[in-house]
């Protein structure tokens, strides 16, 4: 089962970072079609974040086709965003670029400015 | 059933009785939805406690009215849960004793399961007396009382002052579990707004007796803008709750009325940018009321 974190300084709506922690578990293959996302109810018992804030993420990701609302049962996962799997080529090259980077003396935060600059240079203008 | 939770109209109380006593709540009009989670907030003396303490029944107003569930607080008080701010509770009572005294006040409406949850999760001895209990522990046994009442409407006064950051965590959670599973109307008085933010979807904001501010938080965050720019820029037809120039820069929190000026930079201020910027700006009763009702309108 997925355990949100929310970061409450972090300037990203609430609902947003259940949105976007909900999106990064599909792409990663952690949450597959037919899993079950927490209700409500344990969201919040969690987290003491408001109900209406994770009923509204929800109705969010139900929008984008992601997930379906199954009256009295609980919210489900209806399709994968796994494009790029744990186990990826993609992911492995990626891996190994880090690898080389920290060998190069580089620190955390030199490797997300150089990644978020390359980023930048590919993906301008998409949404995220 | 009715999908208002708490209105006020007019709503006065003044203490004592000569023309010079002090009015602690003045011409409070506002309306809370059903199902709502709502942050009553304002410095001390406000009349956050004047204004829970009438919806609850305890105290007659003065002037106004205000109706709870579609009813007086009067005939809505077996649907009220109330906890005061001194969490007043029998001291010589056992845990055990004071929830089974719960039972027996509200016969047929005694959830006895939740109230017994809230207790057991703060680790907390059944036969201990409340008179031994520290403040956190106390604060923990009187929400089981109010919540194992399973109310419509919760009223709580400065509930989290006596927790430490862990069992505010946990009881905030308990709290929202309780407002998701039954769509209990909760209301609860802060003056630490970072607590309440998160939290809370409906803001009540009192300043000296009188609404400052009243709406869904998402839509007065929307509402509002932070902004910067060159001190000399001119804001006039936008609603200023704030503003201030350092050297050549103006910072300011408005309403705007239609599009800014160019010159100026900004984005929504969080909730407590917001609440900060009301209390701290000049007072403007004549346009509270008005705006207040716009807001829940």
């Amino acid at each position: 089962m997925l355990a949100y974190r929310i970061d409450r300084r972090s300037g990203v709506a609430t609902y947003l970072q259940i949105v976007q922690q909900t999106r990064q578990a599909l792409r990663l293959g952690l949450l597959v079609p037919g899993d079950k996302l927490p209700t409500a109810r344990e969201v919040v018992e969690a987290t003491a974040i408001n109900p209406n804030t994770v009923l509204k993420a929800y109705r969010e990701l139900e929008r984008e086709g992601l997930v379906e609302a199954r009256r009295g049962l609980g919210t489900f996962v209806r399709r994968a965003l796994a494009t790029t799997p744990a186990d990826s080529p993609l992911r492995t090259d990626l891996d190994a670029w880090a690898a080389r980077a920290k060998a190069a003396g580089l620190g955390r935060e030199d490797v997300a400015a150089l990644f978020t600059a390359v980023l930048e240079d590919h993906f301008q203008g998409d949404p995220s | 059933m009715t999908d208002t939770a708490l209105e006020a109209a007019g709503l006065g109380r003044r203490y004592g009785r000569r023309r010079a006593d002090r009015w602690a709540l003045r011409d409070c009009s506002f309306r809370l939805p059903a199902a709502r989670v709502c942050a009553v907030v304002g410095p001390n003396g406000a009349g956050k406690s004047t204004l829970l303490a009438l919806a609850a029944g305890l105290l007659p107003a003065t002037e106004g009215t205000v109706t709870v569930l579609g009813a007086t607080p009067a005939a809505a008080r077996h649907r009220i849960g109330y906890v005061a701010q001194a969490k007043p509770l029998y001291p010589q009572l056992s845990v055990a004793d004071t929830l089974a005294m719960g039972a027996d006040l509200n016969p047929g409406h005694w959830d006895a399961a939740t109230a017994a949850r809230v207790v057991s999760d703060g680790d907390l001895d059944p036969r201990t007396r409340v008179r031994t209990l520290s403040g956190g522990q106390r604060t923990r046994v009187a929400l089981a009382l109010a919540l194992g009442k399973r109310p419509e409407l919760l009223l709580l006064d400065e509930p989290m002052a006596d927790l430490d950051p862990l069992a505010r965590h946990e009881l905030m959670g308990t709290l929202m579990a309780q407002a998701a599973r039954h769509g209990t109307t909760i209301v609860m008085s802060s003056h630490v707004v970072a607590e309440l933010e998160g939290s809370c979807d409906h803001l009540l904001l009192l300043r000296g007796g009188r609404i400052g501010l009243a709406g869904e938080i998402d839509d007065l965050l929307a509402a509002h803008r932070r902004v910067s720019g060159p001190a000399d820029t001119v804001l006039d037809g936008h609603q200023v709750v704030e503003s201030r120039t350092t050297g050549r820069q103006l910072t300011a929190l408005l309403r705007p009325a239609g599009p800014l000026p160019a010159a100026l930079t900004g984005a929504p201020p969080t909730l407590e940018e917001l609440v900060l910027a009301h209390l701290r700006g000049p007072q403007d009763p004549a346009a509270s009321p008005a705006a207040s009702q716009k807001a829940t309108a």
